[in-house]
C-alpha cells in the first residue's frame, strides 16, 4: 500500500515535469513561428538544429526565415522565457518566505527599486568600472535588494506579527514613493526620455542575443541558490520561528533566498523593465496545480513562468498587430484579476 | 540534561526574565506555570534557541546552547508551539516530514528507508496516519496541534517543549496526549518541558513544577510543594482551594466564585420530612453537603434528597446500587443528587427530633432495628452476611462545618448511639455480650453550610453536645418503638 503510493506520487511529479516542459517547449515553438512572417515549426526545428547545434543545414530553407529565427524571433523569445522563469521563481520565493501568496516582486516594490536602479544607470549614464555592460543589472539588484529590506523592516516596525496586508501595503507605499523618483527623473531628463519610456514600459522587443547574455549569469546564480533552499522554504513557510525549531538556520537561508529573489528580479528589471504579476499569477497556480512543495514548486515555476511570458509577449505584439502593445499591459490583465481573486478567497477563509 | 544558570532577557532592552536558574533531568516531565505574562513562553523560547538572551548561559548536555548549530540543535529540542501558522496546503504527511530536516544531509537530501519509517512512526503514535494525505488546512484544530506534534516528534528529539499543549484540545485528547508524554518519558527518557494553563493536569502529569511570576522563579518543587493554596492564590491573585485527587495522590486546584452565593436561610426540620409506608424522605430547597455511607451517594458530596427506604428482611438483590437506583428514579429522586440507604425497619417506628442552640440547630432522624446487634469487640465471631436489621442515623445540622467538624460528627454520632445500645442493653445473640451497633448500620452527616460556623464537633463542642445527646435519644426511642412491634 505504502509502495504504491510512493510509486504513485512520484509518477504525479514526474508527469507534472513533463507536462509543465511541454507546455514551455510549445510556448517556445509558437513563439517564433507566429508573426507577421509566419514560420513554419518544422522549419523553426531545422533552423535551429542547423545554427546552434551545427547539423547539416536544410538546402529548403528560406534564408529570410532563418534571419527571423535566429536574430529576431528566438533572442525575444528567449528573452521573454528568462524574465518569466526569473520572475516566477523570484515570486515563488518570496510567497514562500513571507508565507503568503500576495507576495511578489512587484507587489512588494522590489521591481520598483530595480526600476529606480536601472533609471539611475540610464539618466545619469552611470558606468561602473570592470563591471562594463553588466552596470545596470548590478545596480538595479543592489536597488531592488536595499528595497526589500527596507520594506521588511518597515513593515516589521509597523506590526510585528508582519501581517499579510501589512507587507502588501508597505509594498504599495514603497512602489509609489519610487515610482515619483522615477517620474521625477523622466521629467528632468532630456535627450535620455525615449530610452526611459520605453524600457519603462516593459517590454522584450528589440533586445537582441546581448540582453540574454546579461540577464542569464544572473538567472543561473539565482536560481541555483533558490533551487538549493527548496526544503528550507517549505519550513519557513510554516513560520520562521517554527522553521528555527526544525533546525533552519533562519537568518543565513532568509538572506540568501532574499538576494537570490532581488538578483532575478533586478536582472529580469534590467532587460525588459517592470513587467507585473508574472511572479504572482504563476507561483500561485502552479501551487494550485501540483502543491505547495517548494522542492517541485521553484522548478515547475521556472518552467510554467517562462511559457507563460512567452506567451504574453505572443499576444502582445500580435493582438492588434502591427502595432505593439507593451507586454506589461497583458500581464497585468490577466494578473490583477487573479490577485483580486487571491484576495477575495483569502479574506472568506478568513471569516470561515 | 538542561540547565539554565542565571539567564535574564528578553525582546526589548528591558527583561522580561531576571536572573532564572533551574535545572531538568533527562526522562522528566517538567511544567513550568504561572500567570499570564509572567514569561513563561519568552522562557520557552530561549530554551529553544529562537529567542537569545542577554545575560547568564543555558547547558544542555554540557554545552552552552549558544553553540549548537540550528540543526545539531533541533535533533535534540524539538518544540511544539501554542499556535502554528500554515499559509499554503501541505498534506499531513509533507508537514510531518519536515520534521526530518535536521536529519537529512548533503546538498540533495535524499529520503532514506529510514526517514520514512520514522515519520510513519510518529504518524501512528499521534494518530495522524490515517490522514496522512489530507491537506492539514482542513482539519480540525486539535488534529492538526496532533500533526505538527507528530513532526516535532520526527525529529527524535531528547527533550520536547510545549507551549500549552492542551490548548486546542477537547478532553479525551487532553488525557490522550499527556498519558502518551508520561509514557515516552519513563519508557524511552524523553524530557519534556511544557507550559501548562490548567493548574490541575499540571499537577496530575509533571514531577516537578517551575511556577513564575513577573520574569522570576517563585517556585520550583514538586507539584505538591508548588500547588500550595497560599502560594497559588498570591501568585496568580485569585481565590481557589486545594482537594485531593479522588484517585491518584495528586493536588487539585478548584476555583471559588466570587458571586454571592443566595441565602436561601432554610432550615432542615420536620417540616420537610415526607414519610410513606416505602421510605422516608427529605428533600431540601438546596444541595447540603454531605458525608455518609449509604448505598447511593456515600462519602463526601452535595446532596439534595435523602431517602431511607423500607426493604423486606428477606431483600436480595445482585446489584443492589443499580436496583436502589432504579427506585429513586421511579419514586422522582434523581440518584446523582440523593444519598440513599436501606432498612427492614417499618417506617412508622422513626424517630425524628430538632434540638436547638444559641445561633444554630439540628435535626436528627433514626430508624433502629437491632435483630442482627453486633459487639464490634466480639465480631471476629460473626460471618459476613449482609442481613437487614440495621441503624440508619441522619443528622442534619443548620450551619457550617469544616471538614474536620464532619468526622468528628460521625465520632459523637456513633459514641451516642453505642451509649444507647448500652443503656438498652441490646445484647449480641451470639456472644451474649453488649452489643455496639448491628452489622449494616449508616449515618449521614448533612449540612446546610451557611450561618454559624462550626470547626469542630467532638463531644464537648456546643455541636458535639447537642449531636451526643440527640442521637442517643432518638436512637433509644427508635429501638423501643421497634421491640415494642417485635414484642407485639
Amino acid at each position: 500500500m505504502q509502495k504504491l503510493f510512493t510509486q504513485n506520487y512520484l509518477v504525479n511529479k514526474f508527469t507534472s515535469y513533463i507536462l509543465a516542459t511541454a507546455f514551455l517547449f510549445i510556448a517556445i515553438l509558437m513563439g517564433i513561428s507566429i508573426g507577421t512572417v509566419s514560420v513554419p515549426v518544422f522549419d523553426i526545428l531545422n533552423i535551429i538544429g542547423a545554427e546552434v547545434f551545427r547539423f547539416p543545414p536544410n538546402e529548403q530553407i528560406n534564408p529570410m526565415h532563418s534571419n527571423i529565427v535566429m536574430n529576431i524571433r528566438l533572442p525575444r523569445v528567449l528573452l521573454a522565457g528568462l524574465v518569466g522563469a526569473s520572475l516566477a521563481i523570484a515570486g515563488a520565493a518570496f510567497q514562500g518566505l513571507l508565507r503568503n501568496p500576495l507576495a511578489d516582486p512587484y507587489t512588494l516594490g522590489v521591481s520598483s527599486g530595480a526600476s529606480v536602479g536601472a533609471v539611475v544607470t540610464l539618466f545619469f549614464g552611470v558606468s561602473i568600472p570592470f563591471v562594463g555592460m553588466f552596470t545596470l543589472p548590478v545596480l538595479s539588484i543592489l536597488f531592488a535588494f536595499l528595497t526589500i529590506i527596507i520594506v521588511l523592516i518597515f513593515a516589521r516596525r509597523i506590526d510585528r506579527g508582519m501581517k499579510v496586508e501589512t507587507i502588501i501595503l508597505t509594498g504599495i507605499i514603497f512602489s509609489s514613493f519610487l515610482g515619483a523618483f522615477i517620474s521625477l527623473m523622466i521629467a528632468l531628463t532630456g535627450d535620455e526620455l525615449r530610452q526611459i519610456i520605453g524600457w519603462l514600459l516593459g517590454s522584450v522587443s528589440m533586445r537582441g542575443w546581448d540582453y540574454i547574455y546579461i540577464i542569464l549569469p544572473f538567472f543561473l546564480v539565482g536560481t541555483i541558490i533558490l533551487l538549493l533552499n527548496g526544503r528550507e522554504l517549505n519550513a519557513m513557510s510554516f513560520g520562521e520561528e517554527r522553521a528555527q525549531h526544525i533546525g533552519v538556520d533562519v537568518h543565513k537561508r532568509k538572506m540568501m533566498i532574499l538576494i537570490a529573489g532581488s538578483i532575478l528580479t533586478g536582472a529580469a528589471v534590467a532587460v525588459s523593465g517592470t513587467i507585473g504579476f508574472v511572479g504572482l499569477v504563476i507561483p500561485h497556480l502552479t501551487r494550485l496545480i501540483w502543491g505547495p512543495d517548494h522542492r517541485h514548486l521553484l522548478p515547475l515555476s521556472i518552467l510554467t513562468g517562462s511559457g507563460f511570458l512567452i506567451l504574453a509577449d505572443l499576444v502582445a505584439r500580435t493582438i492588434i498587430s502591427p502595432t505593439e502593445l507593451p507586454i506589461g499591459v497583458i500581464t497585468a490583465i490577466i494578473g490583477a484579476p487573479t490577485f483580486a481573486i487571491i484576495l477575495m478567497k483569502r479574506r472568506n477563509k478568513g471569516r470561515g | 540534561m538542561l540547565s539554565v544558570e542565571r539567564v535574564a532577557g528578553g525582546y526589548s532592552s528591558e527583561p522580561i526574565l531576571k536572573d532564572i536558574s533551574f535545572e531538568v533531568r533527562k526522562g522528566e516531565l517538567f511544567g513550568i506555570l504561572g500567570p499570564n505574562g509572567s514569561g513563561k513562553t519568552t522562557l520557552l523560547n530561549m530554551l529553544s534557541g529562537v529567542l537569545p538572551f542577554s545575560s547568564g548561559n543555558i547547558l544542555l548536555n554540557d554545552k552552552p546552547l549558544k553553540q549548537y548549530s540550528a540543526k545539531e540543535l533541533a535533533k535534540i529540542i524539538a518544540v511544539l508551539p501554542q499556535h502554528s501558522s500554515q499559509a499554503f496546503s501541505y498534506t499531513v504527511k509533507e508537514t510531518v516530514s519536515l520534521g526530518r530536516y535536521a536529519h537529512q544531509q548533503g546538498w540533495f537530501q535524499t529520503w532514506s528507508k529510514q526517514d520514512e519509517q520514522i515519520v510513519q512512526q510518529v504518524m501512528e503514535q499521534t494518530g495522524v496516519a490515517l490522514f496522512q494525505d489530507q491537506d492539514i488546512q482542513q482539519l480540525s484544530g486539535g488534529e492538526r496541534q496532533r500533526v505538527f506534534l507528530a513532526q516535532a516528534l520526527a525529529q527524535e528529539p531528547e527533550i520536547l517543549l510545549l507551549d500549552e499543549p492542551t490548548n486546542h484540545l477537547d478532553l479525551s485528547f487532553q488525557k490522550e496526549l499527556l498519558d502518551s508524554l508520561k509514557r515516552w518519558t519513563n519508557e524511552r527518557g524523553l524530557t519534556v518541558i511544557s507550559i501548562f494553563h490548567d493548574l490541575n493536569l499540571a499537577g496530575l502529569y509533571c514531577d516537578r513544577l517551575l511556577l513564575m511570576e513577573n520574569g522570576s522563579i517563585h517556585s520550583n518543587d514538586t507539584p505538591n510543594e508548588v500547588l500550595r493554596e497560599k502560594r497559588i492564590q498570591t501568585v496568580y491573585k485569585t481565590n481557589i482551594q486545594k482537594h485531593p485527587h479522588p484517585r491518584v495522590p495528586a493536588p487539585q486546584l478548584v476555583l471559588l466564585p466570587d458571586v454571592n452565593e443566595q441565602n436561601s436561610n432554610c432550615t432542615i426540620d420536620e417540616s420537610l420530612l415526607a414519610v410513606t409506608n416505602e421510605f422516608i424522605a427529605i428533600k431540601t430547597p438546596s444541595p447540603l453537603r454531605t458525608m455518609s455511607s449509604g448505598v447511593v451517594g456515600a462519602g463526601t458530596g452535595w446532596h439534595q434528597a435523602f431517602v431511607n427506604r423500607h426493604v423486606d428482611k428477606n431483600y436480595n438483590c445482585d446489584d443492589h446500587r443499580q436496583e436502589m437506583e432504579d427506585f429513586l428514579r421511579k419514586n422522582g429522586f434523581e440518584p446523582s443528587e440523593t444519598v440513599g440507604m436501606m432498612t427492614a425497619v417499618m417506617m412508622e417506628d422513626f424517630c425524628y427530633r430538632k434540638f436547638k442552640e444559641e445561633g444554630f440547630s439540628i435535626f436528627i432522624v433514626v430508624t433502629a432495628g437491632i435483630g442482627n446487634a453486633i459487639d464490634v469487640s466480639q465480631s471476629a465471631h460473626h460471618s459476613f452476611e449482609l442481613s437487614p436489621g440495621t441503624i440508619n442515623t441522619w443528622v442534619f445540622v443548620n450551619g457550617h462545618l469544616t471538614e474536620e467538624a464532619f468526622i468528628q460528627c460521625i465520632m459523637t454520632a456513633t459514641e451516642a448511639k453505642v451509649k444507647a445500645m448500652q443503656e438498652l442493653e441490646i445484647k449480641d445473640k451470639r456472644t451474649g455480650t453488649i452489643a455496639t451497633g448491628t452489622s449494616t448500620d449508616s449515618i449521614l452527616i448533612a449540612a446546610t453550610q451557611e450561618g454559624h460556623e462550626h470547626e469542630f464537633a467532638g463531644t464537648i463542642t456546643p455541636l458535639g453536645k447537642l449531636i451526643g445527646n440527640g442521637v442517643y435519644e432518638c436512637t433509644i426511642e427508635a429501638i423501643m418503638k421497634s421491640r415494642k412491634r417485635l414484642i407485639s
